[in-house]
């Protein structure tokens, strides 16, 4: 039971239940993220034929979207705390750079990819996207619900609907939902508490009496694990044939219509000052952003 | 409209996904996680430790300690070893060694220095070691696996020694091995002595790999003998170098006088006639250690000037902006120093040199993968005919040497005028192979050596001039000035040029060499007709005047009837082996463009822009080739004319002289046009937003 969420009665009993058999067999933690263009590049909205995009769009180099990244890195550590757990990366993006993104993320952590060949574009309809991702989730050989930790980024640095995995919840039927999260603590019966981020630099701490769950990271606390070789090596075996067998998925736009879109613009505003303390300068800066 | 106005250009910088075309690792999924663990490592750390400014002391800090770790845990170091010990990369790994340098030494080439010469204190053991030598120190260098609790082993490569001998000259060494004690039945016990000069990872070496030359008429010959840091004696690792370049790897001037069992000479010893008699004296193994590694040194400026474009190319576009009354959308607020002609084309010419040297690098590398195994089976072959080496050995690669000429004349006839299968036949006889391959790398690779380090320093110093005086700050993007100045030091160690050009003097000759250079221009040619945007035409115009030279110094003779083609006339061997550099590195491009255009249009990331990067590859080909057929008109008008008293004197072959020369300097017709080009596309192209290291 979480302390926030109104829970149906069916629901209740399916967690009690789990909660009573289930907690030991580990968990299937799924990370739902996909590649961004790297945002160190120069990110010029253009139009195309398909819609809007990006100057370059494909060819572009890409990382994975930060906020999915901090949540496969807590996923493999979560995977690593409670025994006999499994991390899949669920990704939809285009094939050919997924693979190539997956020279370096296949190093970071143990996971078993679920590739879907579709646009990774920043101006996909959450909705098509969630549908799709939550479809792919379904598919997963052998996934067992009461075991199931669905992960994800609270934010995107390209899409940023905001509402992706609440969207793939709902499609999963999972109503247990913690959006900017930051820390997860499993206890040994499977039951868990999460620490969301709030308004005023707070957290919301809530406890949840255990899987099925959806969990939308903000940063978490792990730093990005080097590249570890040995762990790229083992996990191209399932890299490799989950690529080839990657579907295409017809994600777009949806109905929106976009009118314009621009890169938020720069402001620059240099005064040099000089012989003025440091002290000084600091209680004039809080004082700009006090407004 | 001319083709100026609408030839599509690139409008990136090339990434990941056409460099793994064009260098042929597209299918490599082993070597592009290589590369990415040690990128991540070079952008990071590296760049961290360049940038807090630790290159400013000579000394072993604890931060640039760290790099050993990182090196550990991303790869970097296993990379270097043979999978069955811990490594991860199956079979030769030239190649793949050589991207991780050209990762790293894109940031730091000190950094870069300090992963290689790991694998270079390893190679006289891997390339020549017994079983037992390789298994324990691939063993102990291998990084520890989960569970294990150990150091892993670095190691260094002690040859060069404090004056008055080795350096250039390996052959004399001060450094002597000596019997210490030889008890009846049992192993003999050795007492090694050797100072080093200039040795690279002393600081943290646990093992060595030393020159040392017979000192006891009881053992045969010079060797490579390994030396432990526990050995009794003497282990003192001497006081640091004060170097003014690469201070992110460590160099000493160390002492040892140790004694160790002679199971440590490098590929073991037999006892004969009362005799220690080493398998391998230290000639034997460096030549085979330093065929190798010396590539790779070259990959590394390589990868320097390749580096420098982006940074150059942001601070000209960016120059004037924020000034007073440059408008935002204003030529001069977009393109800055971008609007003048001569900022694009050197920069133009600092890319396509950092292409060809890439190239070059990339392609020596990936031959000698190829002759690895293949040198393993002629090896055994000859054993098997009672032939190990030496004299006898040379003589035996005559007939092969032979049948490949054969082979390389009947793939220049015309299709349906040759025999095709006596071709097959040829090229897949492994002793044809051997001694292609080896005929060829014998020159690629000092080529790559001396053109990419030599050539490349030059270039580098004018990557720094194109930043004027934020070029030789601190500050400067891209770290071009330490670029610079390290590519000096990448010109000197493993080998400086005097020792490239000596080697190629010799190998140059080679005949199977030379029928692959009349290959080239064949092929060359052929490509230039077909497609002359190539830049083919002015490469095998070069190709054929080196070709023509060279034939005619080999018997002519100075104004005092003195022979040119001797082995002291450095001054004349060593111009043509420098031309015959320039020449290698601008086919080696435009094979790789080659193959972009071939295997790019249908892939799915570069496809969508092939023509941009075809046609912008292109421009940069021709540039390149113009330059390499400029120098080799200039070396060979100099070599021709330079040694007789007036021009009259050269006689009947003067005209047949000139007659080269003249198509030579036709043959560049288009190169400055292409050079337009190129800079136009460096006008427009994309670049991030910033470095993606720090700076
Ligand atoms: C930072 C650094 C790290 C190094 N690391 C190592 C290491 O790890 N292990 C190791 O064994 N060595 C190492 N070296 C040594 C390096 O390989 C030598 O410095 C190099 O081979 C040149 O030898 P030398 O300095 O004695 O030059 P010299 O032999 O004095 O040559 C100087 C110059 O004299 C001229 N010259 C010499 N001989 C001839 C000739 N026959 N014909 C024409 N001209 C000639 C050339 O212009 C040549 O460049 C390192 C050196 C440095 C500076």
């Amino acid at each position: 039971m979480c302390s926030l969420a109104l829970v149906p009665a069916d629901y209740t009993q399916m967690k009690i239940n789990q909660m009573e058999n289930k907690t030991m067999e580990g968990l299937q933690i799924v990370v739902c993220g996909t590649l961004v263009p790297d945002p160190l590049q120069t990110l010029e909205p253009v139009t195309t034929p398909t819609g809007p995009g990006l100057k370059n769009e494909t060819m572009l180099p890409s990382v994975l979207d930060p906020w999915a990244a901090h949540s496969l890195y807590e996923a493999a550590n979560l995977a690593k705390k409670v025994p006999g757990s499994k991390v899949y990366l669920v990704s939809l993006g285009p094939k050919a750079k997924l693979q190539q993104l997956m020279m370096t993320v296949a190093q970071k952590v143990p996971f078993e990819l679920v590739a879907i060949d579709g646009t990774a574009g920043g101006f996909t309809d959450a909705m098509e996207v969630a549908k799709t991702l939550a479809t792919a989730i379904e598919a997963i050989p052998g996934l067992d619900k009461t075991r199931l930790l669905v992960f994800g980024g609270c934010a995107s640095a390209s899409r940023d609907a905001g509402v992706t995995m609440q969207l793939i919840g709902e499609q999963l039927g999972i109503t247990d939902q913690f959006v900017g999260v930051d820390e997860i603590s499993m206890s040994d019966d499977g039951s868990f508490s999460v620490l969301e981020r709030i308004e005023g630099g707070q957290y919301l701490a809530s406890t949840c009496a255990g899987a099925p769950a959806v969990l939308a990271w903000a940063t978490g606390s792990l730093p990005e694990p080097p590249n570890n070789p040995q762990v790229g090596m083992a996990n191209m075996r399932f890299v490799m044939p989950a690529l080839q067998k990657a579907q295409p998925a017809a994600v777009g736009v949806g109905g929106i219509n976009f009118e314009k879109s621009e890169v938020p613009a720069q402001k620059r505003a240099t005064r040099i000052v000089k012989d003025v303390s440091a002290d000084v300068i600091a209680a004039e800066i809080v004082e700009w952003i006090k407004g | 409209m001319s083709i100026q106005e609408t030839r599509k250009t690139m409008s990136m910088l090339p990434g990941d996904e056409v460099r793994q075309i064009m260098w042929r690792y597209s299918d490599r999924y082993d070597v592009q996680m290589a590369v990415m663990g040690a990128r991540s490592v070079a952008r990071g750390l590296v760049a961290r430790l360049v940038a807090d400014g630790e290159r400013n002391t000579h000394e072993w800090t604890a931060a640039k300690n760290t790099m050993y770790q990182a090196f550990d845990d991303s790869g970097i170091t296993a990379a270097g070893l043979d999978t069955s010990y811990g490594g991860i990369i199956d079979g030769p790994r030239n190649f793949a060694l050589a991207l991780i340098a050209y990762e790293l030494s894109w940031v730091d080439g000190g950094a870069s220095t300090t992963s290689l010469v790991n694998n270079l204190a390893l190679a006289p053991i891997v390339e020549k070691g017994t079983p037992e030598q390789k298994e324990r120190y691939m063993t102990l260098c291998c990084p520890p696996q989960p569970g294990e609790d150990r150091k892993t082993w670095r190691g260094a490569f002690a040859l060069t020694e404090p004056l008055p001998y080795v350096g250039v000259d390996t052959g004399v060494l001060s450094g002597k091995v000596r019997v210490a004690e030889w008890k009846e039945g049992e192993e003999p016990m050795l007492q090694v002595e050797k100072r080093g000069r200039f040795i690279t990872n002393m600081e943290a070496a646990n093992f060595v790999t030393a020159a040392v030359d017979t000192g006891d008429e009881r053992i045969k010959s010079s060797c490579m003998i390994i030396l432990e840091e526990g050995d009794e004696g003497i282990f003192d690792r001497g006081s640091p170098t004060l170097k003014m370049v690469h201070q992110l790897s460590n160099t000493c001037d160390p002492i040892f006088n140790l004694k160790v069992p002679a199971s440590r000479i490098v590929g073991g010893y037999t006892i004969q006639d009362g005799q220690i008699v080493p398998n391998l004296n230290h000639s034997e193994i460096i030549e085979a250690v330093f065929s190798r590694t010396r590539v790779t040194v070259g990959v590394m400026t390589a990868a320097k000037l390749l580096s420098a474009v982006e940074p150059v190319i942001r601070y000209h576009r960016t120059r004037f902006r924020g000034a007073v009354g440059i408008e935002e959308g204003s030529p001069r607020y977009d393109l800055g120093l971008q609007m003048k002609e001569d900022a694009l084309h050197r920069l133009a010419d600092l890319w396509a040199t950092g292409e060809a040297a890439s190239s070059l690098g990339f392609e020596t590398t990936r031959l000698y993968d190829d002759i690895t195994p293949i040198e393993d089976q002629a090896n055994a072959q000859l054993a098997e005919a009672g032939i190990n080496g030496g004299r006898a050995k040379m003589k035996a690669l005559r007939e092969p040497q032979e049948r490949a000429i054969e082979c390389i004349q009947l793939m220049m006839l015309p299709e349906g005028e040759r025999d095709e299968s006596r071709v097959q036949e040829l090229y897949d006889d492994v002793m044809v192979r051997y001694v292609w391959l080896d005929a060829i790398t014998n020159v690629l690779c000092p080529a790559c050596k001396l053109w990419d380090t030599g050539h490349g320093a030059n270039m580098l110093r004018e990557a720094v001039s194109m930043m004027g005086g934020y070029g030789i700050t601190e500050d400067c993007p891209g770290f071009l000035f330490q670029k610079w100045n390290d590519a000096q030091l990448e010109a000197t160690y493993e080998g400086p040029e005097v020792v490239q050009r000596r080697h190629i003097s010799v190998t140059m000759n080679n005949p199977v060499f030379l029928a692959q250079v009349d290959l080239w221009i064949h092929n060359l040619t052929k490509l230039a007709a077909e497609q002359p945007e190539s830049g083919a035409a002015a490469l095998a115009a070069g190709f054929e005047m080196w070709k023509w030279a060279q034939k005619y110094l080999s018997t002519a003779a100075d104004a005092s009837g003195a022979r040119l083609y001797r082995n002291q006339r450095q001054g004349v061997l060593f111009p043509l082996t420098d031309a015959i550099a320039w020449l290698v590195a601008a086919r080696s491009l435009i094979a790789d463009v080659q193959e972009l255009a071939q295997q790019g249009a249908d892939h799915p990331v570069v496809g969508t822009d092939i023509k941009g990067y075809v046609n912008t590859f292109n421009d940069l080909c021709n540039i390149q080739s113009a330059r390499a057929a400029g120098e080799v008109g200039r070396i060979c008008a100099e070599l021709f004319y330079g040694y007789v008293d007036n021009a009259e004197q050269t006689g009947g072959a003067a005209a047949e002289f000139q007659a080269c020369r003249a198509k030579l300097d036709a043959s560049l017709a288009g190169s400055k046009l292409a050079k337009d080009r190129a800079g136009k596309a460096l006008a427009t192209i994309m670049i991030p937003e910033a470095l993606d290291y720090p700076a």
